[in-house]
């Protein structure tokens, strides 16, 4: 019996066996039970050894049951509306598969399929986005979530919830020799508790349901995290007590409000914003629900102020005149005032860095500009990881929710504003809606460079898929980010799904399997979801353009094969020039050719749609509309394009 | 990929602000001026285009300003119509951009030459409005 009241693993296998001798033993045996015990001193020094728990004749009677520990984790999951869990399989959690596809009938959680558990949480990120709550995954003791270790981290980064439930034996004594050995750990969150918000290890059934719903709603309140619960085996597998019974129950869940920003500081920034000559406001992660883009776009139109949209998330849309993401710099070198919303970086947006050998920053803003920040992200910062960026200078910081706190600052924007400021700001607002339209021209014409060339240039790459989809209910639920951001210059996005920004920490790998998980989350919403898939990202964890087939998901992915790891080819030949010695041999250790990769190939032998590899631009088109055309029955499809490297 | 979009965008907007974006802004300079760096071309030493187009990939300047100089998020475009030659050489010499410099031992002024006349030799743009995705 265990502190709580509950029957652990041994002492029920131990009256388990009990039980059973009395129920069918013979009635010496019975008799032998109910005799006192002799005293210890009266034993021989030679008595036979006491049959150990774990003899056979002890556990052979019972060997059913029909309601296991992971029965009642189901309800808990059911109770918090978990729609998937995605998962690899592994044994430590076999007690709470078998609930979830037996017991849970396979619905709400509806288990997904995956073959790395880093495909399991990128998933779970993407879909996370996509619906404003939690998806779960189960990742095996130890080794499943060593592999889900770095998604886990661009989760973090990222500020997504996730319930990542690891499998582990605790009982030492009741762990089967060799490989359940190495799949099990003291402290399994230790490892990954520097990148999540908070853990558990629940006792019991009861424990368990209370942390379950803690966990969601940690995960859900601003800044939003993963989350992990390690889940015994024994809890999962052994029969929920009589002991117990009484006491399982699942606790009512309320998430948390979104901390606004302080009235003062609020009606301060608003006075700084109506009088500014030159407001920029600029937003990162800031949109997590469909209402924050809506309140960036009445408050940018209040103040006829531009906005920069860094794209962490769906916060602009693209094509509003006051829409200036391209013209960054020019902006804030002539900013009097400038908000950042949610900005990841607020140091790095505000100044530039010169990587040479002699590292040097200079700021970008003129002195005297008033910085004003809000985020959650003052609200929760750990030590050991770096991602909390260098430290701003600003002159008012707001520790709070900005998609929370842009309702209060949009009323105290209208109380501060005058009759002469409005029409000064609407003459403003003129000139930035010509500024856009002439920045849209320019970046017409420079797609139309280089139009007809092959590679294909990531301009025709993504202006023939922009042709293919703009008519459908389309989301691009992730892309390479080496496209030199043609979807956002070309494209019109204006719903606020219609992206979910990127991975968070910059780990490679995450692209396919947000995209997957992505087309998840899109489904029963009828939309469909397409992704620029970058080719060295395809190779870390192939598997799920599997899970993508497997699972009859709706997703267009659009190779952008350039043969290389890039990022990485440019950082080699800053180094080759630096030390004088030439940049011949960068390609070593950072492209992908001899053999070249044929990725039509890798995902049609995993029950994928494909076509290409595709050099000609003049194929791509037509390639994509069939392509389109399988997507709309239900299914994944991919084509791959050889491109140019940005 | 944020760090990326990053990283890409400053260099963009580094390269847009330097020497190397005289190409693009020549395109909407006044007359004179055009002249004058037309005339510069004139005066550039010739080179062999060919090896140019083979100098630019191995020397990796398509990694950043694409195969055809057309530029991109982490390189300015370069052709067509390139800058004069003698900013060309002045800025692969001593960037003040996010460019790592290209010193005489890495790329001899030889070979600038040959990329240079590889940059002059690149057709222009089509015209955009005969290009239908590009309207819509």
């Amino acid at each position: 019996m265990t502190k709580n009241g509950s029957v652990d693993r041994r002492d029920f296998l131990k009256s388990a066996a009990a039980t059973g001798a009395a129920l069918v033993g013979s009635a010496a045996a019975a008799d032998a039970q109910s005799a006192p015990p002799a005293p210890a001193a009266a034993a021989p020094a030679t008595a036979p050894i006491a049959p150990r728990e774990t003899d056979p004749s002890l556990e052979a009677d019972i060997v059913t049951t029909d309601r296991p520990g992971g029965d009642f984790m189901v309800d808990v999951l059911k109770a918090l509306n978990l729609e998937y869990v995605a998962a690899n399989p592994g044994s430590s959690f076999r007690g709470i598969h078998e609930s979830i596809i037996n017991y849970g009938n396979n619905t709400a959680p509806e288990f997904i399929t995956c073959c790395h558990e880093e495909s399991s949480v990128a998933m779970a990120h993407a879909y996370s986005k996509v619906e404003g709550k939690p998806m779960a995954v189960l990742v095996h003791g130890t080794v499943g979530l060593q592999h889900a270790s770095m998604a886990i981290y661009n989760a973090y980064c990222d500020r997504v919830p996730i319930i990542v439930l690891a499998g582990n034996t605790l009982d030492a004594t009741m762990r089967r020799p060799g490989v359940e050995w190495d799949h099990s750990v003291q402290d399994a969150a230790a490892m990954v508790r520097d990148f999540t918000k908070w853990d558990d290890l629940p006792w019991s059934l009861p424990h368990f349901a209370e942390s379950a719903v803690r966990a969601y709603k940690i995960a859900m309140t601003p800044p939003m995290m993963p989350v992990m619960l390690v889940l015994d085996g024994g809890l999962q597998e052994d029969p929920i007590s009589e002991e117990v019974k009484p006491r399982l129950r699942i606790p009512k869940l309320t998430l948390t409000s979104p901390p606004q920003g302080d009235a003062g500081a609020v009606a301060e920034t608003a006075r700084l914003l109506v009088n500014a000559q030159n407001p920029v406001i600029i937003a990162d992660r800031l949109a997590r629900t469909p209402a924050g883009m809506a309140h960036l776009v009445e408050l940018a139109e209040l103040l006829q102020a531009p906005v920069i949209d860094q794209g962490g998330r769906m916060n602009f849309p693209t094509q509003h005149p006051l829409n200036m993401s391209n013209g960054g710099r020019a902006l804030l070198a002539n900013a009097d005032v400038i908000l950042g919303l949610e900005l990841t970086d607020f140091w790095g947006t505000v100044d530039s860095f010169r990587d040479s050998l002699v590292r040097t920053s200079r700021p970008l803003t003129k002195p005297g500009t008033k910085l004003i920040s809000v985020t959650a992200g003052d609200l929760f910062v750990k030590s050991n990881y770096q991602d909390f960026q260098r430290y701003p200078e600003v002159d008012i910081a707001m520790a709070a929710d900005a998609e929370a706190t842009l309702p209060p600052l949009i009323e105290a924007v209208k109380r501060a504003m005058t009759g002469d400021r409005k029409t000064a700001l609407e003459a403003r607002g003129k000139r930035f809606a010509e500024q856009h339209n002439n920045a849209l021209d320019r970046t017409r014409s420079d797609a139309a460079v280089a139009w007809d060339a092959s590679p294909v240039s990531t301009a025709r790459l993504t202006a023939e898929l922009w042709n293919v989809i703009r008519n459908e209910d389309w989301t691009l639920v992730s892309a390479s980010g080496n496209t030199s951001n043609w979807e956002r210059r070309l494209w019109k996005f204006d719903k606020h799904y219609q992206w979910i920004g990127g991975s968070g920490g910059a780990g490679v790998g995450y692209g396919a399997p947000a995209a997957v998980g992505g087309a998840l989350a899109n489904k029963k919403h009828g939309r469909i979801a397409v992704t620029i898939q970058g080719d060295g990202d395809f190779m870390y964890a192939p598997g799920v353009w599997w899970t993508a087939a497997h699972h009859k998901l709706p997703l267009l992915a659009v190779m952008h094969n350039n043969r290389a790891y890039h990022q990485e080819v440019m950082h080699v030949q800053r180094m080759g020039n630096r030390h004088n010695r030439g940049v011949t041999r960068a390609h070593i250790g950072t492209t992908l050719e001899d053999p070249f990769i044929n990725y039509a190939q890798i995902v049609k032998g995993m029950g994928v749609y494909s076509e290409g590899p595709i050099s000609n631009p003049n194929e791509l088109g037509p390639a994509l509309k069939r392509a389109l055309d399988v997507v709309k029955k239900g299914e994944p499809a991919l084509v791959d394009v050889v491109t140019q490297p940005r | 990929m944020k760090k990326y979009l990053i990283l890409a965008s400053g260099l963009f907007v580094a390269a847009a602000a330097g020497p190397l974006a005289a190409g693009a802004g020549q395109q909407t300079a006044p007359a004179p001026q055009q002249n004058a760096a037309a005339q510069q071309q004139q005066n550039a030493p010739q080179g062999n285009a060919a090896n140019g187009r083979k100098l630019f990939v191995s020397f990796g300047c398509y990694q950043c300003h694409g195969y055809e100089a057309q530029g991109g998020s982490a390189g300015a475009r370069l052709a067509p119509r390139p800058i004069p030659y003698a900013q060309l050489l002045k800025y692969v010499r001593h960037p003040t951009g996010e460019m790592p410099p290209f010193t005489e031992k890495v790329v001899k002024d030889s070979e600038l030459t040959d990329i240079y006349a590889f940059l002059r030799a690149q057709p222009p743009a089509p015209d955009v409005d005969k290009i239908p995705l590009l309207k819509q």
